[in-house]
């Protein structure tokens, strides 16, 4: 058996392993995220939304929220799957069950990320089925919408197994999404343009790579954008390729993983 | 390749980042299909060099090769030639046994439909079959064990790397292991074991290897290293102890209680001598055994002179 096809049964051994995991803990995994972006749909989208006026001129509150919150559910359940996945296999130990395996490394970090990926695409698509509940909603650019989908997924995936080889003890992986992701999130344009905030705040709000991605995602939904559509993907590609580099050295080196 | 020694183990070492020297330089050749026992005290070094060898450890120098494939410079390669049963449990707890080795062969590049037959195999070989699809954490920690050997097993090594397996087993699972890792061995696959259980070593193992402070002290066949033992110590149950022991030259005798008595004797010396005397002593003995098994006292000896001889190194 050659060392690729070798690598591919390995890598589709990794992803069936994290879409078991994912649906074997469903109530986990896949409804918290859909109740949480309930609650925001009918507060901020309904309650609060119904007394804001259009935003950039032809789209209700709500429909202007919908493609944030969606990204927003993406990002965090990226991370929060393959950061409690990863570490869960370290703290158990069963990491080493792939770590004297022939396989490479990057098959490790792309079984992963694939799974938090999945994860990812699947709330997402959970909680865009229940803003159909709330709003109509029609996809501009859908080319768009999926690439910025997956670019966001990814970068978190990414994040989320740096995260994992780092941390030490679970507190370590809880650690980031509250103190750094959320922040980040809600400070990324999910809620509201960018483009209502004064200086500083404009200016700081654009080195925030949420921001991109939630305004990607917004473009490819609504058409409209606080951001460039090709400074948003320029910005998601370098997170890619510097994060991937990162995740792949650290594994190469073994950090936090062999002695 | 296949002429090449199973495991060959050049100059290694390994000094971890709190300075401590866990293997200075060490030497060791494993023939293809032998069953080689690795011992040493706590903190010798064994899993360390279990570690390299799995590349679960990076080393610090040196290399070793599996049937002539450098761990260093074709890890991939390598590995594919070894089964690893580590001393701790380190399967996801929450998996079934079943999925557990499926996978572990999945990770091997071993295509789904041939890894469910070889799960199936190895689960019903070491009487797991019946709890395949139950929970890992569910099993006992006897099963858990013989899960691990399952798993190892996935992708048909031809180096088994055992590190402690049978800590903790009961003896009759111990012994259904070891029906099974001699079957194994007798098929054509090279063992290597490391174990506490000495006299498991001197049934099971034809060579052996004794690592102390990160080196080598003794490095032969068990049959040579046993004949090395000059001096042997009985137990004597008896009925009566007198005030006065027998004293024999050459045979140090000492009172354990009234009822047992104990006697270092060298192994060339005849026994008849001792029982005419316990006679005459009036001595009636109602039962006798050995004190130790052969190679837990060596075991002892060859690691006390060591530390005696810091550095000194018998490799092979």
């Amino acid at each position: 058996m050659s060392n690729m096809s070798g690598n591919l049964v390995a890598l589709q051994t990794i992803v069936r392993r994290e879409i078991v995991r994912i649906m074997r803990i469903w109530t986990q995994t896949l409804i918290p995220p859909a109740i949480t972006m309930t609650l925001y749909f009918v507060i901020f989208g309904k309650l609060i939304g119904s007394r804001i006026g259009n935003i950039q001129g032809e789209f209700t509150y709500m429909q202007y929220i919908v493609p944030g919150l969606v990204m927003m559910s993406i990002i965090t359940n990226s991370y929060g799957n393959i950061s409690s996945s990863f570490f869960g296999a370290k703290f158990q130990r069963s990491v080493e069950e792939m770590l004297v395996s022939p396989m490479s490394n990057w098959v490790i970090l792309l079984g992963y990320v694939t799974g938090a990926v999945a994860r990812g695409l699947v709330v997402g698509l959970l909680v865009l089925l229940i803003a159909l509940f709330f709003t109509n909603l029609h996809v501009a650019h859908p080319l768009v919408t999926i690439l910025s989908v997956l670019f966001g997924a990814t970068i978190f995936s990414l994040a989320g197994f740096v995260n994992a080889v780092y941390a030490k003890k679970f507190d370590d992986i809880a650690l980031v999404p509250t103190f750094v992701l959320t922040p980040l999130t809600y400070l990324g344009g999910v809620f509201y343009s960018v483009n209502m905030l004064g200086e500083p705040w404009q200016a700081i709000s654009r080195i925030n790579p949420i921001l991109y991605m939630v305004n990607a995602f917004r473009f490819g939904v609504l058409g409209i954008s606080d951001v460039q559509i090709g400074v948003a993907f320029g910005v998601m590609l370098v997170f890619v390729i510097g994060l991937s580099w990162l995740a792949l050295s650290l594994l190469h080196r073994g950090v936090g993983l062999r002695s | 390749m296949s002429s090449s020694p199973a495991l060959v183990v050049d100059n290694l070492r390994k000094t971890y980042g709190n300075g401590v020297q866990a293997l200075k330089g060490i030497n060791l050749t494993v023939q293809p299909g032998d069953f080689f026992a690795l011992l040493g005290p706590n903190g010798a070094g064994k899993s360390t060099l279990i570690g390299i060898l799995s590349s679960l450890v990076n080393s610090s120098g040196g290399d070793a090769q599996i049937f002539g494939v450098s761990v260093n410079k074709q890890r991939n390669e390598a590995m594919k030639l070894i089964g690893l049963v580590p001393q701790e449990i380190n399967f996801n707890q929450f998996e079934k046994p079943f999925d557990i080795c499926v996978n572990e062969a999945g990770f091997y590049g071993i295509p789904r439909r041939i890894a469910a037959e070889r799960a199936e195999k190895y689960l019903k070989e070491l009487r797991l079959w019946d709890k395949a699809q139950d929970q890992a954490r569910m099993l006992s920690g006897g099963m858990k064990r013989r899960l691990m050997i399952a798993r190892a097993m996935m992708n048909e090594p031809r180096l088994l790397i055992l590190d402690e397996p049978t800590a903790g087993v009961d003896i009759e699972i111990r012994r259904s292991m070891w029906q099974f890792v001699s079957g194994i061995n007798a098929a054509g696959t090279t063992v290597i074991l490391t174990t506490h259980y000495l006299e498991e070593a001197e049934q099971l193992c034809r060579n052996i290897a004794i690592i102390d402070h990160g080196t080598i002290v003794e490095n032969t066949s068990m049959k040579q290293l046993l004949s090395k033992l000059d001096v042997e110590t009985f137990v004597f149950d008896v009925d009566n102890l007198p005030e006065s022991l027998p004293s024999l030259p050459g045979i140090n005798f000492r009172r354990v209680d009234e009822h047992t008595l104990e006697a270092e004797m060298p192994r060339t010396e005849a026994m008849n001598a001792m029982f005419e005397a316990f006679s005459t002593h009036g001595i009636t003995v109602t039962s006798m055994r050995n004190k130790t098994n052969r190679l837990e006292e060596l075991f002892v000896r060859l690691v006390e002179n060591g530390r005696q001889e810091p550095g000194k190194e018998k490799a092979a």
